[in-house]
């Protein structure tokens, strides 16, 4: 085999890795648009919110310390114990689903049968006040998160594929964290899939998803259906969180992921949850290959926006994306 | 005159029980509009009573004052001789009153059988981790659920589309779906808001026997929801016709169909 063509094959796979993590993403928005009609701008941001939650716990941080420290004169900043990776990751679940139920009684409850323009303002503005809360709550210094993911390449992987080429091929280089992000992944969609099929508030959430009115005729409330779709949205948001912050640090440009989010969408339609896998494979991929052989032609960096310009191009010829219903308006 | 726990017996030999749900002086008003007006009578156990009316009488209006979709400003529903809190329709629902909707409202996405058992969800008692691990009682009540939905599927004819997307069907066989996931629910009470509104003569004669069938075999108290005439008579033990609000007769098929006001009604007397 041609080194070129191992080279390829290496980018190939690398790509499904990173499209993996944004199809992650990509399901938190899937989850609650199908359940109850709401782009949640807010993802994002509730992976911020969920991962800085998380290493707060870890490390026994005292939440919202600046203000304490500054209204009384104190200088308490840790706790000072640890909280193991379960335990800890067990209470953040916990406090996901108390903010679910807060963003369901305060915000959402108020705004049933609105315009989706105005759901979708709602969620804006729930991202900067998370936003904002989160960094009151935990600080906003970069912060390491560790619970335990490998992480660096994978040295078998490496070796075992070396030998495939000439001198010149070292072998595949495959991050052991974006191994462990798919296998988790793939777990989580099968959970998820699992969940919506075979259990009564599955079946439920799936019968809210379809119609409203029908849902409540055969009894299903309305309310507890969002607080839980709400609560898994917050799950899945702390998984992305968790691997993108083992990633790339506890930052605020954790939050921005959703952007990357929103081409993967587009692509494999907003109420699909296969779509969104295949959608972030796509573009997973797509953008790896593109850089890899027409970056060099027009000076690099296209994987910043050639998920956009993908996007588009679905926009014009396929609005409903890859996997979503189609849209049919009768007259 | 009846008394509320009285019973008595039809010619066609029905047993008719005591009153089940009694609405006393309901009045309901979106702005200024008075779409009830002082609007009172009851529904006996085991009975097909029938409300019909022209056009923006306020039928739809009073089915879901019953099944809590609206909240009457004035008056109270009585439920089994108890006052009945303001309640949402869910929690209505859990109550063991289903229904059927005017423009037809299932889950188009699933599949026939699929539809049908959300009618059972108000059945299914086992917690979330006995589900997910699939054991014992959450199993045996899934088996138990199934078996009264394929009974509801058999009996409503509808075998030959069970595993269809109900987004497919045509709109006769929609209305006979909906009908069966109310009936899966097992009421003790099913609203029927115009079950053969847009059916050609043939589905609407069918669907009559459905709903003969279903009141005789399973003794489900039925109230309905028509405007035409010919098929409620028939249908009906007790009939209440609205016009403009207010009730203007109350009685047997016969009774309304001698009762001048209802005449009026139907055949357009200007009102003063």
């Amino acid at each position: 085999m041609s080194d070129q063509f191992l080279f390829a094959t290496e980018v190939f796979i690398n790509g499904l890795m990173s499209g993996v993590l944004y199809a992650l993403v990509a399901l938190g928005f899937v989850l609650i648009y199908k359940a109850s009609g709401i782009f949640n701008y807010a993802q994002g941001v509730m992976a911020l919110f969920a991962a800085m939650t998380l290493v707060g716990i870890m490390e026994g941080q005292v939440p919202f310390s600046h203000i304490i420290n500054a209204v009384f004169g104190t200088e308490v900043h840790h706790f000072g114990w640890h909280v193991p990776a379960l335990l800890a990751i067990l209470l953040t679940v916990g406090v996901m689903v108390i903010f679910a139920w807060l963003v369901q009684r305060i915000v959402m409850r108020h705004l049933v049968g609105q315009e989706p323009i105005i759901l979708f303002m709602a969620t804006i503005g729930l991202a900067y006040f998370l936003e904002g809360f989160s960094d009151l709550m935990w600080g906003s210094e970069i912060k390491t998160l560790d619970v335990g993911l490998p992480q660096g390449g994978s040295f078998w992987i490496e070796d075992m594929s070396a030998g495939l080429g000439s001198d010149n091929f070292y072998g595949f280089f495959i991050d052991n964290l974006d191994i462990v992000a798919t296998g988790i992944a793939a777990l989580l969609v099968t959970g998820l899939v699992l969940f919506a099929q075979y259990t009564k508030q599955g079946r439920a959430m799936r019968a809210v998803a379809d119609d409203h009115q029908a849902a409540l005729s055969v009894g299903i409330s309305l309310n507890f259906i969002w607080v839980l779709v709400w609560s898994v949205a917050g799950f899945v948001a702390l998984v992305a969180g968790i691997v993108w912050g083992t990633k790339s640090g506890v930052q605020f440009s954790l939050s921005l992921i959703a952007l990357k989010a929103l081409p993967v969408l587009m692509l494999g339609g907003f109420t699909s949850i296969p779509g969104a896998i295949v959608g972030g494979l796509i573009i997973g991929v797509g953008e790896k290959l593109f850089e890899f052989a027409i970056g060099p032609m027009v000076g690099g960096a296209t994987e910043n926006w050639f998920a956009y310009v993908l996007a588009l191009l679905f926009l014009v010829f396929r609005p409903q994306g890859l996997f979503g219903e189609k849209i049919i308006e009768r007259v | 005159m009846l008394d509320q726990s009285d019973s008595y017996v039809t010619d066609d030999g029905r047993t008719i029980g005591a009153v089940v749900m009694e609405m006393k002086n309901i009045t309901l008003r979106f702005g200024g509009v008075v779409a009830i007006q002082d609007i009172s009578f009851d529904i006996r156990e085991g009975e097909i009573r029938a409300i019909i009316g022209p056009n923006g009488a306020g039928k739809s209006s009073m089915l879901n004052v019953i099944s809590g979709f609206y909240v009457p400003q004035e008056g109270t529903v009585e439920y089994h001789g108890k006052p009945r809190p303001q309640m949402r329709p869910y929690q209505v629902a859990q109550q063991g009153i289903a229904r059927t909707f005017q423009n037809i409202a299932l889950f188009e996405g699933m599949s026939v059988l699929d539809n049908v058992m959300t009618g059972r969800l108000n059945h299914m008692k086992s917690g979330l981790f006995q589900q997910a691990l699939w054991k014992g009682k959450a199993e045996k009540e899934e088996t138990a659920n199934r078996e009264v939905v394929e009974k509801v599927i058999d009996f409503l004819e509808i075998q030959h589309i069970r595993k269809t997307p109900v987004g497919r069907l045509p709109y006769g066989l929609k209305k006979r779906v909906e009908l069966a996931r109310a009936l899966a629910a097992e009421p003790k009470l099913l609203l029927l808001d115009e079950p053969m509104a847009g059916m050609n003569v043939e589905e609407k004669e069918d669907m009559s026997r459905f709903i003969l069938d279903v009141n005789d075999e399973f003794g489900t108290t039925i109230a309905l929801i028509e405007h035409d005439m010919g098929v409620v008579m028939d249908l009906s033990d007790r009939v209440v016709v609205m016009d403009y609000g207010k009730k203007i007769g109350d009685g047997t098929p016969d009774e309304v169909r001698n009762n001048q006001d209802v005449i009026d009604a139907y055949l357009g007397v200007a009102h003063d």
